[in-house]
């Protein structure tokens, strides 16, 4: 049995090494603007682990569609409409507070799925997971542990803690949203499903908002949108700086 | 040009080719190889060609270009031809880091990694860290993500000296 699969897949490891590259490039904002140097090295850190992540996804994507374009070409050559990450990686980072409650919401998701995938049959997906796992969990320890300091900390940090989970949280929805292209990738062994990883993701939630002395948000809205291209209005801002050095001096290197 | 086939000198020029790979420093931790390192996973000669395969440690490490291109730069020397194949799978974990590099690490002043990466708890505490000044083994963390991305940053309680720490992985 040989199904052409090649246009899912694609567009699946587009999906993936956007998510990487849009939230990577929002925690590499932070360079030079961190509350203190130990996090501004932490935070360069964790960018540095996405886009590299990133940077491997779209490279395997444009290997895929075989139509010459390589990864620099799939980063700062399409437009946002064309990108298709999850709309929660594209927020601004906002302060502190808003950065690592966004954090926490995305890593305590990245470590069950990204686990799931090592088992992919896709061997370069698995391979790209294996070592995602390793660096998402290190990146899951240092939000929850802010988010735990910030909650249970001063008055002032547990108002700002408190109100950036509220303001994300309708975004986390879109993390367990299978649809028709992810679904044929998983009835092939490929892509991982992922509604049912949600209980493990509330259970990671609700034991760090317990250590933070915080409550799971109820908000009753969610937006989605990114896998379709339909985004925020931040995107088109992000993109912006990212691609501004190829758009101004075409096939420009270094 | 005459095509005789010799075989034995091919052998020794491998030998050779093997050992100046061997000796590659990690661009960042200077005292490490890459053989001590585990990125250098094999040296093979596949239809007339050395394929050195290597597996990148973390996935956005900047240090993996440069070492590509130091094994690139031992390649052209060399006059068998050959290529560099990166692979993912299975993944680079710290504990392919060889006992002289460990011991190494250590008298460089990095703590080398305590442990297996995989039995490590999610959320709990690390296991303790010794310091690589003083043995002790009250130390404190500073930060997960240190100088480098396979770093974390320590600090001593006793001696009260900052320590970088090759952390599980």
């Amino acid at each position: 049995m040989s199904v052409d699969n090649s246009q899912d897949l694609f567009e699946f490891a587009l999906r993936l090494g956007d998510d990487a590259l849009t939230l990577g490039h929002r925690l590499s904002e932070w360079t030079a603007h961190a509350p203190f140097l130990e996090e501004d090295i932490a935070l360069g850190n964790i960018a540095l682990d996405l886009v590299g992540r990133a940077r491997l996804l779209l490279d395997y994507a444009g290997k895929v569609e075989d139509a010459g374009r390589s990864e620099d070409q799939l980063a700062y050559l399409r437009d946002a409409r064309e990108y298709r990450n999850l709309l929660i990686c594209e927020l601004p980072r906002g302060d502190f507070a808003d950065t690592m409650a966004r954090q926490l919401l995305v890593d305590a998701f990245e470590v069950p799925y990204f686990e799931a995938l090592t088992k992919s049959n896709d061997r370069t997906l698995a391979g790209i997971a294996g070592k995602a796992i390793k660096e998402v969990r290190y990146h899951l320890r240092h939000s929850a542990g802010w988010v735990t300091r910030l909650g249970d900390g001063t008055d002032e940090s547990r108002e700002k803690i408190a109100g950036a989970l509220e303001r994300v949280w309708g975004y986390a929805a879109e993390m367990f949203e299978t649809d028709a292209t992810e679904q044929r990738l998983v009835d092939q062994g490929i892509a991982v499903q992922r509604e049912p990883l949600k209980a493990a993701w509330d259970e990671t939630i609700q034991t760090v908002l317990s250590q933070a002395t915080l409550t799971v948000p109820d908000a009753d809205w969610q937006v989605t949108g990114g896998r379709t291209g339909d985004h925020t209005e931040h995107l088109g801002f992000l993109l912006a700086e990212l691609q501004f050095v190829q758009r101004a001096y075409p096939g420009l290197s270094w | 040009m005459a095509t005789v086939v010799c075989k034995q000198p091919m052998v020794d020029e491998l030998t050779i080719l093997k050992e100046r790979l061997a000796e590659l420093p990690d661009p960042e931790i200077p005292v490490l190889t890459l053989q001590d390192l585990g990125v250098l996973r094999s040296v093979e000669v596949k239809d007339g060609e050395v394929v050195v395969t290597m597996t990148p440690t973390y996935s956005g490490c900047p240090a993996m270009d440069a070492m590509a291109n130091a094994v690139r730069d031992v390649l052209n020397a060399s006059p068998m031809p050959g290529r560099v194949e990166t692979v993912f799978d299975p993944p680079w974990t710290t504990d392919w880091l060889s006992e002289s590099g460990r011991r190494k690490l250590e008298e460089y002043g990095i703590a080398p990694p305590v442990g297996s990466s995989d039995k490590r708890s999610l959320l709990g505490e690390d296991a303790a860290v010794p310091c690589p000044r003083c043995r002790s083994k009250s130390t404190r963390l500073i930060s997960q993500f240190g100088s480098t991305a396979c770093k974390a940053l320590y600090q001593c309680n006793d001696c009260l000296e900052p320590f970088d720490y090759f952390k599980c992985h």
